[in-house]
């Protein structure tokens, strides 16, 4: 079990990146952590002609804040997302989230650019964009433009990034610590991909600014919880309304269930997760 | 596509350049080219962690890069941990008195994951040690012996620590 035979090139520059893009097309793989394009390779489900490996490409590693927003280079690895104090501070729940990808070796390795170019729909960061409504930027022939999470993920794998463009950052609205936030996933067992993941930015009593509840893990895709979301718009956060908005989250999701399980336990777990994470979200906003 | 690629590489303190097609893939190199088979081959797709390494001070799959990435880098293997029996690094030395291992596969990566994750956390609980190894895979010891080798490890390595101070 071997990787099939591939030209490698090892470029610095993100200029250089779109010209090797530019001129090997669909038969080229931008090559990130590796940790799951080289497991597809290994098991020759994978078999790119041509592997651009952008680990020298430094400008690409970078986590910075611009305005009111949180910037993370599409080279960052997932390390260093989860353990950056800028991220917490701005964005708590994404430094959450990139504390469950995988085991410590993975995150050694992973890429915020790679989990998303990626796009398994049971990953935590696509769950995490899409709930927060982070903007791709990405760049290529005719220039950068910015896709929003919730447009770039197009299906199972796939997303809407053309052969000869590349990922570059993704860009976070920094929240801060102002609405709680919760990052719940169900896994059989600990650094495996998620059964059932929510995401959740809540406000306090009273406000709504910021709410978002995203669900990965279920369907082809994250998607946010539309009907939980509109229970809780109005601000109240009582604790039978929270449950009325955690059976909405597990209503949705048994209408996507697909997988590792039926729809029934899928949408089970997912308004269980909901509620722990409504729980954790409202105890952080008191703050 | 087969070109070869001069590679260097500093491994257990020791300079080599190996020449590499690209796909070969970094455990396969330092076990066919620099013949250090305490690297084992598991799973090779990132799910076992039995060949794990420590590459410029970090734990990571060696079946997940190829070679030719490894150009310039640091790398530790389970063979720079002791130059035989009598001179056991306290993590191995925990795993021999704790029985930590049966059939063996899984220790070199499991020893190396070890102590990477005490550099980090000298003294854990047993459920960062549990969270700590979920990535390595061992299908004889049901994983209670391991982790009390961990925990043996890090109280012994503390002691250590604690006693060159005085």
């Amino acid at each position: 079990m071997k990787p099939p035979p591939f030209e490698y090139f090892s470029p610095t520059s993100v200029d250089e990146c779109l010209t090797l893009l530019a001129e090997h097309g669909e038969d080229a793989k931008l090559l990130a952590g590796g940790q799951s394009l080289v497991p597809l390779m290994n098991l020759r489900l994978a078999a790119p002609e041509v592997l651009i490996d952008l680990n020298g490409v430094d400008e690409l590693a970078r986590i910075d804040r611009d305005d009111g927003e949180l910037v993370i280079g599409a080279m960052t690895r997932h390390r260093d997302v989860a353990s950056s104090e800028l991220v917490r501070e701005a964005c708590p729940l994404l430094a959450e989230a990139a504390a469950l990808i995988g085991y410590p070796a993975i995150r050694n390795r992973g890429t915020m650019g790679g989990s998303l170019s990626h796009a398994d729909p049971a990953a935590e960061l696509p769950c995490v964009t899409t709930t927060l409504d982070a903007e791709m930027v990405v760049v290529g022939p005719g220039g950068r433009r910015s896709i929003p999470a919730r447009d770039f993920f197009a299906g199972h794998f796939t997303t809407v990034l053309e052969p000869s463009e590349l990922l570059l950052e993704v860009r976070f609205p920094a929240h801060g610590g102002g609405p709680g936030w919760s990052f719940h996933e169900f896994s059989r067992k600990s650094g495996d991909f998620a059964l059932v993941a929510v995401a959740v930015q809540l406000p306090g009593d009273g406000a709504s600014a910021g709410l978002a509840i995203g669900v990965g893990g279920v369907g082809d895709r994250p998607w946010r919880a539309d009907a939980a979301e509109g229970l809780l718009a109005g601000g109240q956060r009582g604790d039978e309304l929270l449950q009325q908005a955690a059976d909405a989250v597990g209503a949705q999701a048994r209408e996507h269930g697909e997988g590792h399980a039926d729809n029934d336990y899928r949408g089970h777990v997912a308004a269980t997760l909901a509620r722990r994470a409504f729980a954790t979200a409202l105890e952080r906003t008191g703050r | 596509m087969n070109q070869h690629h001069e590679v260097r590489l500093n491994v257990n303190g020791t300079e080599h350049t190996v020449s590499v097609p690209p796909r070969k893939l970094l455990v396969d190199c330092l076990r066919e080219d620099l013949r250090l088979t305490g690297t084992h081959v598991g799973c090779e797709q990132g799910v076992c962690g039995a060949c794990t390494i420590i590459m410029d001070g970090q734990n990571v799959r060696s079946c997940l890069m190829f070679a030719v990435q490894a150009d310039g880098a640091s790398i530790e293997t389970i063979e720079s941990l002791a130059s035989g029996p009598e001179d056991l690094h306290p993590v191995q030395q925990a795993f021999v008195d704790c029985h930590g291992l049966q059939c063996g596969f899984c220790t070199p990566g499991m020893v190396l994951a070890a102590k990477s994750f005490l550099e980090q956390n000298p003294s854990p609980t047993d459920d960062e040690i549990r969270e700590a190894i979920a990535g390595n895979i061992c299908r004889c010891t049901g994983y209670t012996f391991i982790v009390d080798a961990i925990r043996t490890a890090a109280e012994r390595m503390a002691g250590e620590e604690a006693g060159q101070h005085v």
